[in-house]
């Protein structure tokens, strides 16, 4: 054991953690059932009901941001904060500031959903927030650094454990991402218009240097480092290789910062730029899978844990999602098959197979491992985490396949040519083919939404079921108190 | 010194300049995380870390989940 000593009177800052967790919940569940209506309304049009503020074009945005920023991102802060505090065995730095990055952070995923919902939006991917937005953002995610950086160097642990390195580096590519991105000038002080710095192809670059790194250091990196900790605590065994999981860190940070290009192969950027990306995008296939095996087989020699914990379930098909969905990706960046894949549903459900699988489902594991223990109590029902295991499963699998049929028919079809070198197919013949995928993907929605309210019925009780069991114990001291 | 800045910053050779950096450096990490038989010890010692804290002094099955 690297430091034996355990640190048994150590007071951890739980209630930061809890707030999070929480809210998690919370905007994970607004989110889905934003994307799901959005699904329904690509199915069934008449759903928008001429109402502006749901129409599809202001729901998507609503949809990504509360499942990217207001979901997986406070599912970050909750989990990162509680991983930084039990490996290196210190509190956490400043509640006060910790409590900031709570409100600070709550506060701009809530304006960006009802500003977009207003029309309000930069129009940049996954960067729609607007300028004042934007400036809170920054002011919160150095909050955020400054607390991590300072409970890292209060450790009682020599070494930083590989976790933390995976969150740090997610902590400061994304700073550096949204720093980047977002630079623009306002046209007024009072109005929430403002113009990019770049133009055209700059812009569309930068554009997917961001949008590529916030899946690869947001979405990934830091999901990483919540497997790094919460597959060997719930296996209750050590990570398979810890030097593979060194490799792992450099290997992807190295890789992920050249591959946004890949998001237009065959547009005004130059050839060689599409080539790089492409070629590094194969090239990160190896730290991806790397690290899936690392976490995978954590499990050996105790595969029938999956059959008895359900939590393992979740992590262990999260990492098989993980594995395949980076072999898609590098597939999807050839520029052969980008051809046939990009402007299609292909890329929708490309980005399901991560979100869904990977984000999601090791999201679920580790809050189910790690909630009970916020709360000190057990869970309220494990049978409800099976139901809730199986309802994800398949949502997922209905989505992707939905959305394989639907991306991979419709560029075929936009690709056609009859014996005179005509296009074959009308627009509007390849979006009536659209219909029923998308009904299907929206039955897959609604599949992964009822997961989720399952589970949060399930967090609710264990949460009321902690309480009850504190009153319990507050009633036995004060009864012996009184006999004494 | 001048002359070597304005080389390096011609982008044909600050690209290849940027790739030599990196690529030596992961192959300086590879050799550095998996050479020697005491170090392979002590980095794989480091895999035990979140097993170190106070909730691993009882495992699941012993830790005490019901407080009436």
């Amino acid at each position: 054991m690297a430091q034996g000593a355990v640190l048994g009177t150590q007071q951890y800052n739980y209630a930061v953690i809890r707030k999070f967790s929480v809210m998690a919940l919370v905007w994970g569940l607004l989110g889905m059932a934003a994307g799901l209506y959005a699904a329904l309304e690509l199915a069934y049009p008449l759903l928008n009901m001429g109402i502006p503020e749901i129409t599809f074009g202001r729901l998507r945005p609503v949809h990504t941001t509360l499942v990217i920023f207001g979901f997986g991102g406070s599912a970050l802060f909750a989990t990162s904060y509680y991983v930084v505090q039990r490996t290196c065995q210190a509190r956490l730095y400043s509640d006060s500031l910790a409590t900031f990055t709570f409100w600070g952070w709550q506060s701009a995923v809530a304006l960006g959903a009802i500003s977009y919902m207003l029309g309000y939006t930069q129009a940049k991917e996954y960067a729609e927030f607007e300028w004042p937005i934007d400036l809170l953002i920054t002011v919160v995610w150095v909050a955020y650094f400054w607390v991590y950086v300072q409970t890292l160097k209060r450790r009682s642990q020599p070494h930083i454990y590989v976790a933390n390195w995976f969150y740090l580096a997610f902590i400061l590519a994304t700073a550096i991402l949204h720093i980047f991105n977002n630079i623009s000038v306002p046209v007024g002080m009072f109005t929430l218009k403002s113009y990019s710095m770049y133009s055209g192809v700059q812009d569309a670059m930068t554009q997917w240097w961001y949008g590529h790194n916030a899946v690869g250091f947001f979405l990934t990196a830091a999901f990483l480092g919540m497997m790094y900790y919460f597959v060997p605590k719930q296996a209750g065994r050590p990570v398979y290789s810890y030097r593979l999981s060194i490799i792992h860190f450099w290997a992807l940070s190295f890789l992920y910062m050249w591959v946004g290009a890949h998001h237009l192969h065959w547009t005004a950027l130059p050839d060689w730029t599409s080539t790089l990306a492409a070629t590094f995008s194969i090239m990160l296939l190896l730290p991806s899978w790397g690290g899936m095996i690392n976490g995978i087989m954590t499990l050996s020699g105790a595969w029938n844990k999956l059959r008895t914990d359900p939590i393992m379930l979740f992590l262990i098909t999260a990492l098989s999602f993980y594995g395949m969905s980076t072999f898609e990706g590098p597939l999807m960046s050839l520029k052969s098959v980008n051809a046939l894949s990009h402007y299609t549903d292909w890329t929708i459900g490309h980005v399901h197979s991560g979100a869904l699988g990977w984000v999601a489902m090791i999201s679920f594991g580790s809050f189910y491992h790690m909630i009970p223990r916020l709360y000190d109590t057990k869970l309220y029902s494990t049978r409800l985490v099976y139901v809730h295991f199986y309802l994800a499963t398949i949502g997922i699998v209905l989505y992707i396949t939905a959305m394989w049929v639907a991306g991979i028919g419709q560029g075929l079809l936009l690709r056609a040519f009859d014996d005179f070198g005509s296009l074959a197919y009308t627009f509007i013949e390849t979006v009536s083919f659209l219909h029923k995928p998308y009904v299907v993907r929206a039955l897959g929605g609604g599949f992964f939404v009822s997961g989720v309210l399952v589970m949060a019925y399930n967090i609710f009780m264990t949460i009321r079921q902690a309480s009850r069991e504190e009153a319990a114990i507050e009633a036995k001291l004060a009864a012996k108190l009184a006999r004494a | 010194m001048i002359e070597m800045l304005q080389w390096l910053g011609r982008l044909e050779n600050s690209k290849i300049v940027a790739l030599l950096i990196f690529f030596v450096t992961f192959c300086g990490i590879l050799f550095y995380v998996f050479t020697g038989k005491q170090r392979k010890q002590r980095l794989e010692s480091y895999k035990y870390i979140p097993f170190a804290d106070e909730d691993d002094a009882e495992s699941d099955e012993t830790r005490k989940v019901d407080k009436r």
